[in-house]
């Protein structure tokens, strides 16, 4: 080695570092807390997987969504948060949504960040048998906003023939939109609207970060208490007792939020 | 208990545990490397490796270790991407596309671990777990090596030597990270993170539907992509995925990982110039810039801004509802001070002044407190141009640490700072005025410029993480993300190592009475307001015309 020139020297010793510390830190820990972690917390290491009747129906950890083949919320069944991953609770596609805070106009190709909120406020309203109105959406579940002209101004998610939410605007009469125009040019301005109580929980209307959630909140729990007790002919308090069960507080007291894990309390519905 | 005080809780938890561990960890890591004995297995690995652990190297000669075991790391997990269909626990994956594979080959050896695959669908076992995560401990053993040869370079005095980089770098592998990452990754398994070499399996869910079980290695990789400030998770959504971050109290562990190393050298550093004092110094400096950031972003989050948010009535989209909004906002910011870029939550999902915050974090250079070992020699070259300011002020030749810092000396440290803004800067300039730039951007208007901005900040800075909307997995984006990792970590390496070099010749010079002091209050006001200003004056205009521009209207 002494005689080869020292910058060849210096990479054969980078190359032989990076196998010896390969082997170590990519073979030899890896297998090695796999072992230990196998041995000690084999249930865990393994995926937290949750049976019924001896057969595998998920992951205590991994969210799942419960609905038909036609995407229908099945009404005896608590449902879970919207789910950017995949068709919903994809395990081989997680994602989130990733629309910012100002996404608020309909695209041809996709919808925005806000009528995404409003859609899924408004059918989980109706699913509930609640209120699904919230500021900044129209009663027919997109995202209020206009596009405001000299002239005139459009509600630009209100896709023709709709009624737009409101008539008129600071004097200026306002129309649907028409399909494929481009309203680019016009001021937007969402209107926030007079809705003071909000009755769909934050939980229910947003895509979670990794599109698997397991868990949603407990107001989100309480709403859909009458509906699953109603369809399956239980009563409401043992219902709320089962969400109680299935509670987690947070961890220590102070570290992140309560919450109720879904899979667990729809398999505990299915054994009461 | 009201969610705003558990949310205060749950930060102050978290310095106070850093507070206990900056001591023992900081003195733990001065003996590891000024000691003088090589334990067993590493003489084993310097004859293996055919290095003399005893002979110290010149800092040019150090520069090109570094670049070396560099360049040769590039090209390793380049093919092992490439050919990883031929190989052992492949999972059945295709061999990674050219651009994508150079981008993340980059990506990890830089410390970056910027992802612009998904990883459930793109990297078997063996990459992951052989490639991708060996990174994961030699890039951030890259990292600390680099900041202690500066530190030594403060140290030591009338010498051409600065140590021997194959000694830093196996010590900082086995005797920091190995040891902590194994313990970190046990407890995550016991939480639920999942570790295990199986394949892919199915099963029908309660509803009927079908799932699969994405396997991997994800403890042992979790416990170091965060310990060593890396990033690079096993799965598409990193750290928000359940099986990397089961829990509330796992966040808490992983946000305490990401911070523990970096706020802990500074101590080191206290130690190995001689004078705790000035470790002390440095460390407040990182400390009020964090605290001060972690606040505004909580703010921003906890008060929703913004048309979506308002509607929401939380700014929970992008959340996990197991974290909830503030926690996911301390990690957010914790990801963005260190270089590390792991998530639990979708930074494009946050208030346009969140958002902003995060970005103006890594623009910070990442020094509060920064990567694993680069967040001290960062902040050591910003101490280094504070007192030049302040010697100018009073007209006197500047000196830091009874060394004088010359023209030589503010020149490389200004080379130093100006390479990320220019990358920053160039590298956004050029996606936007090009029509492959833009077409990645999911959103329009400010949040479009923001997610770009975003990007090549992200990649500049060596941290990785993203507006994840963007849509960075084209041949244009993988390429010019790829060059700003290489030259975001590799350009600044050489100045500072010069800088080093040039240092440890001097002769020290005796503190007299005109001579600033450097442990004081005063000098750690000083080095947070050029830090905030030089940030600013470079990137203002960007920050304008993005998160600023959105946010205000």
């Amino acid at each position: 080695m002494d005689r080869m020139p020292s910058w060849v020297r210096q990479h054969v010793a980078a190359l032989r570092a990076l196998l010896v510390l390969t082997v170590a830190t990519g073979v030899i820990y890896p297998l090695l807390a796999t072992g230990v972690a196998q041995a000690l917390f084999n249930g865990q290491a393994n995926g937290s997987l949750v049976e019924k009747d001896g057969r595998t129906v998920g992951s205590a950890l991994i969210g799942q969504s419960f609905t038909d083949a036609d995407g229908k919320a099945i009404r005896t069944y608590f449902q879970s948060r919207p789910s950017a991953a995949g068709d919903g609770y994809d395990p081989t596609s997680t994602s989130a949504g990733n629309l910012g805070p100002e996404d608020v106009i309909d695209l041809p190709d996709r919808t925005s960040l806000l009528t995404d909120v409003c859609a899924r406020s408004k059918a989980a309203g109706q699913l509930e048998g609640v209120s699904g109105a919230r500021p900044y959406c129209t009663p027919d579940g997109v995202g209020a906003v206009l596009k405001v002209f000299p002239d005139r101004a459009v509600s630009v998610n209100q896709l023709c023939p709709a009624t737009p939410f409101i008539a008129a605007h600071q004097g200026l009469k306002v129309e649907c939109a028409r399909p494929g125009e481009n309203y680019a040019a016009g001021r937007t301005v969402p209107v926030r609207g007079n809705v003071t109580t909000v009755a769909v929980p934050a939980d229910a209307v947003t895509a979670s970060a990794s599109g698997l959630d397991p868990h949603i909140s407990l107001v989100y729990a309480q709403l859909q208490a009458p509906r699953v007790a109603r369809e399956r002919g239980l009563p409401l308090e043992q219902v709320k007792a089962l969400i109680d069960e299935h509670t987690t507080g947070r961890a220590l007291g102070f570290m992140g939020e309560p919450v109720v894990h879904v899979l667990k309390l729809n398999l505990a519905l299915d054994g009461a | 208990m009201p969610p705003t005080l558990a949310g205060i809780l749950f930060i102050a938890s978290l310095l106070l545990a850093l507070a206990l561990c900056h001591k023992p960890l900081g003195d733990y890591m001065y003996r590891v490397y000024t000691g003088a004995k090589h334990n067993a297995v590493e003489r084993v690995i310097y004859r293996l490796v055919g290095v003399q652990p005893d002979g110290e190297q010149r800092w040019g000669v150090y520069a090109r270790s570094v670049l070396a075991f560099s360049l040769i790391s590039i090209l390793f997990l380049y093919a092992l991407q490439r050919l990883q269909n031929h190989l052992y626990l492949s999972l059945g994956m295709q061999p990674v596309e050219p651009a994508l594979a150079w981008n993340t080959a980059v990506s990890f050896v830089t410390n970056t671990n910027w992802q612009a695959y998904s990883g459930e669908s793109t990297m078997g076992h063996l990459v992951q777990t052989a490639g991708l995560a060996v990174q994961n401990f030699v890039s951030a053993a890259v990292g600390m090596a680099v900041a202690i040869t500066v530190v030594r370079g403060f140290a030591r005095t009338k010498t051409d030597m600065l140590g021997n980089f194959w000694v830093d770098l196996v010590r900082g592998t086995i005797r920091i990270l190995l040891p902590i990452s194994f313990v970190a990754a046990l407890v995550l398994t016991a939480g639920g993170a999942i570790q295990t070499f199986a394949d892919h399996s199915t099963w029908t869910t309660l509803a009927g539907g079908h799932q699969t079980f994405t396997p991997g290695a994800v403890a042992s990789q979790e416990a170091i992509k965060d310990l060593g400030t890396n990033g690079g998770g096993i799965f598409n959504v990193n750290s928000a995925h359940p099986f990397e971050n089961p829990t509330s109290w796992t966040n808490w562990l992983e946000i305490f990982l990401l911070l523990v190393i970096a706020f802990s050298l500074p101590r080191t550093f206290g130690r190995m110039v001689g004078d705790h004092r000035q470790g002390y110094a440095i460390v407040a400096v990182m400390g009020s810039i964090a605290v001060i950031s972690i606040g505004l972003t909580n703010w921003a989050e906890l008060s929703a801004g913004g048309t979506v948010p308002q509607a929401i009535g939380a700014a929970l989209e992008g959340r996990e509802a197991r974290f909830g909004t503030s926690n996911s906002a301390m990690f957010a910011s914790a990801t963005t001070l260190t270089s590390t870029g792991s998530v639990d939550s979708f930074h494009d999902s946050y208030t346009a002044l969140g958002g902003g915050m995060l970005i103006f974090n890594m623009l910070l250079g990442e020094v509060a407190p920064g990567g694993a070992g680069a967040g001290l020699y960062g902040i050591l070259i910003l101490a280094v141009i504070t007192v030049f300011v302040a010697g100018l002020m009073v007209g006197r030749t500047p000196e830091y640490l009874g060394k004088k810092i010359g023209a030589r000396e503010i020149k490389l440290a200004s080379l130093y700072f100006l390479i990320t803004p220019t990358l920053v800067l160039l590298g956004t300039a050029a996606a936007m005025a090009t029509e492959a730039g833009r077409s990645a951007m999911l959103n329009s208007g400010p949040h479009g410029l923001s997610e770009l901005l975003y990007a090549y900040t992200s990649a500049s800075n060596n941290n990785g993480s993203a507006f994840a909307g963007v849509s960075v997995n084209t041949t244009f984006h993988n390429t010019t993300l790829g060059l700003c990792m290489a030259f975001g970590r590799f350009v600044p390496i050489v100045p500072a190592l010069a800088l080093a070099g040039s240092l440890a010749r001097q002769a020290p010079v005796p503190a007299s009475a005109g001579t600033l002091p450097t442990h004081r209050p005063q000098f750690v006001g000083m080095v947070v307001g050029v830090t905030i200003i030089l940030v600013a004056l470079t990137f203002l205009p960007a920050l304008a015309l993005g998160p600023l521009a959105e946010g205000i209207h």
